[in-house]
């Protein structure tokens, strides 16, 4: 791996941070007027309680973004917020900052990702290879077109279904939520079992969902890799059945199917948020939610920026991977 | 002596036979036809005005009067499925078509001349692309929520629905350039659009249509996920809106199957049948694939 080709990766990354900001900066505001100040001037002038607080904030908005101020220095007041993780302050739910909503969510929307996306992509790999490879079971044939058509439909569809028959009809697992209602979350394993029969649901959609996907790519690519001179020679030498099909099939079929993880990881994250929202998970989709409901615009903002960053971010950890699963890459300019 | 078939019935039985061999793109067909079919028909029969609320009594489930019952601000579902499903598409159509058509205009002038035009589109698709389209979307559809119509959704999707297809195409028309036919063409002193026009669209018409069913198909994901985000047109029953209505009631959760049933399935049957289609044009854009997958 050479210095320039990280370097670059990197580069990329910061690039798309930059474009992200920018971009939550300029079209709230393409319609010449500026939304997220009216609804915080709105909010402010309805009053309330939280009344004197909202005031200070408002005034230091208007000091950071106010129309008096050209549009340039208002960019830069924003990319400075942002660069430090200040995405003000929550409007619909005042006194708590954008920031320290989404670090309550961060690490339940991380956690069900990782490992639904981990145990998709494994399942998904293992299933496809082995269906393409000669004398694998009869049956896996009719598990491929059910996935498939589960990986055209949206998650949060199979969510709803999933719901409705083993939460609503079989009252095998909870129906809503991250944990029992009332329950208060704590290091004990009491707790860690209730939220993970919470999240089996969810989890369970996403990853049926994305089977298919990966199966019907790497089963693509274990027929190619079966034509390849490598393998033959490989049978010829007389290699064991079990060393062809890991060492020379998959490992070689792997390397595309990586670079798709990173070509999708965007789609799974937004298919993801509406499995959130469906199942009132509660991770950063559902804050989301709550955001769009409020006409929260900073909250909302700050997710979409937090989102875009974490993928960007993955993205760069695939890419800087990739090299060590695949020699070849550092010698090509990409 | 057989009968003589005319030119028509000749080309009627190579486009059956075409048919019985590639069947995922028979299945596609046949499923977006019967859903369409069943859209159009069925606004025939119901009153479309009943997909308001308050047309009919709330949360009655299917009887011989209200086919697929009705919700709980008294909305006809047999009413809101066939005009929704019609919106819907619609939505999808036009982002579709938008995205296509720049998308792959930007590819042909980028691809075909080269030079800064070229790195700067390909620099803007490639940044565009690994930003998660909804995220960006969710910003625009919050900018526009006030007075937001179907109509708009379908502009504001198709805003960024032109990445993918100009990423694509442009990949094609590459390959296409160093073609001879190509290079005969310039060398007989055909102009940069004619050659454009007449030698390379022709050549990527399977291509792009492949390119469209997807774009519609992803468009069409974008404006459901809008809408359960509650980012959606209020007023208007799209698939959409009703699901959002169904996650924003709990339907699921208080036993009103009816209410949820009919758009999980017509949603269901919509995204396989386009993803069959897809899958079977990919086979005509790429004959190196028949008969492999």
């Amino acid at each position: 791996m050479t210095v320039a080709y990280v370097a670059r990766r990197i580069g990329t990354f910061l690039l798309i941070v930059w474009l992200a900001a920018t971009l939550n900066f300029f079209l709230p505001r393409i319609g010449g007027e500026n939304p997220v100040a009216q609804k915080l001037m709105q909010t402010a002038a309805l009053g309330g309680n939280l009344h004197a607080g909202m005031r200070d904030m408002v005034k230091e908005y208007e000091a950071k973004f106010g129309l008096d101020k050209p549009l340039l220095v208002q960019y830069v007041n924003y990319l400075r917020d942002v660069s430090h993780f200040d995405f003000n302050y929550s409007i619909a739910s005042y006194p708590q900052t954008v920031l320290s909503m989404i670090l309550q969510g961060l690490p339940w929307t991380i956690t069900l990702m990782t490992v639904t996306t981990l145990l998709a992509f494994v399942i998904g790999n293992v299933l496809g290879a082995v269906q393409a490879w000669p004398g694998a079971p009869k049956w896996l044939q009719f598990v491929m077109p059910p996935l498939l058509g589960l990986s055209a439909v949206p998650f949060f569809l199979l969510g709803l279904i999933l719901t409705y028959v083993i939460g609503f009809r079989l009252q095998l697992l909870p129906l809503y939520g991250g944990y029992t209602a009332g329950a208060i979350p704590q290091w004990s394993v009491a707790f860690a079992l209730d939220v993970l029969a919470h999240a089996i649901l969810p989890a369970l959609a996403i990853i049926l969902g994305s089977l298919g996907f990966w199966a019907l790519g790497m089963r693509a690519m274990m027929v190619t890799t079966q034509g390849e001179d490598y393998v033959m020679f490989a049978e010829a030498k007389g290699l064991h059945d079990r060393t062809i099909f890991l060492h020379y099939g998959m490992r070689n079929a792997m390397l595309p199917q990586t670079t798709a993880l990173a070509l999708v990881l965007g789609q799974l994250v937004s298919g993801a948020v509406l499995v959130e929202v469906i199942f009132g998970y509660p991770g950063i989709g559902t804050l989301l939610f709550q955001g769009i409901r409020g006409a929260d615009f900073f909250l909302v903002q700050g997710i979409v920026f937090i989102i875009v960053l974490a993928i960007g971010f993955a993205t760069l950890i695939l890419d800087l991977i990739y090299p060590l699963l695949d020699p070849r890459i550092t010698y090509r300019r990409a | 002596m057989p009968r003589r078939r005319g030119a028509w019935g000749e080309a009627a039985l190579g486009l059956f036979r075409y048919f019985r061999r590639n069947r995922s793109l028979t299945v596609g067909v046949l499923l977006l036809g019967g859903l369409v079919a069943f859209a159009v028909i069925g606004g025939m029969v119901v009153d479309p005005e009943n997909a308001r609320p308050l047309s009919v009594r709330v949360l009655q489930p299917p009887s011989w009067k209200l086919l697929f019952g009705s919700d709980r601000q008294g909305r006809d579902l047999f009413a809101v499925i066939t005009v929704g499903t019609l919106l819907t598409l619609r939505i999808g159509l036009i982002a579709g078509f938008l995205g296509v058509g720049f998308g792959a205009a930007l590819a042909f002038i980028g691809a075909f001349y080269g030079g800064v035009l070229d790195a700067v589109i390909r620099g803007i698709v490639d940044l565009g692309l690994t930003v998660p389209n909804l995220m960006v979307l969710i910003i625009v559809a919050l900018v526009f929520r006030e007075g937001i119509t179907v109509n708009l959704m379908a502009l504001v999707i198709a805003s960024l629905a032109w990445l993918y297809p100009a990423r694509t195409i442009r990949a094609q028309v590459l390959t296409l350039r160093e073609r001879s036919y190509v290079q005969i063409a310039r060398m007989s002193g055909t102009s940069g659009p004619g050659i454009i026009v007449k030698e390379l669209l022709p050549n990527l018409l399977p291509y792009l249509m492949a390119s469209l069913v997807g774009s519609v198909s992803a468009a069409i994901l974008a404006s459901i996920g809008l809408d359960v985000l509650g980012l959606g047109v209020f007023e208007a029953p799209t698939l959409g809106m009703t699901l959002y209505w169904v996650n924003f009631t709990g339907a699921v959760i208080n036993g009103w199957w009816w209410w949820w049933l009919a758009p999980i399935v017509v949603v269901g049957v919509l995204f396989i049948a386009l993803f069959s289609i897809s899958v079977g044009l990919d086979e005509i854009a790429n004959p190196r694939l028949r008969r492999r997958v």
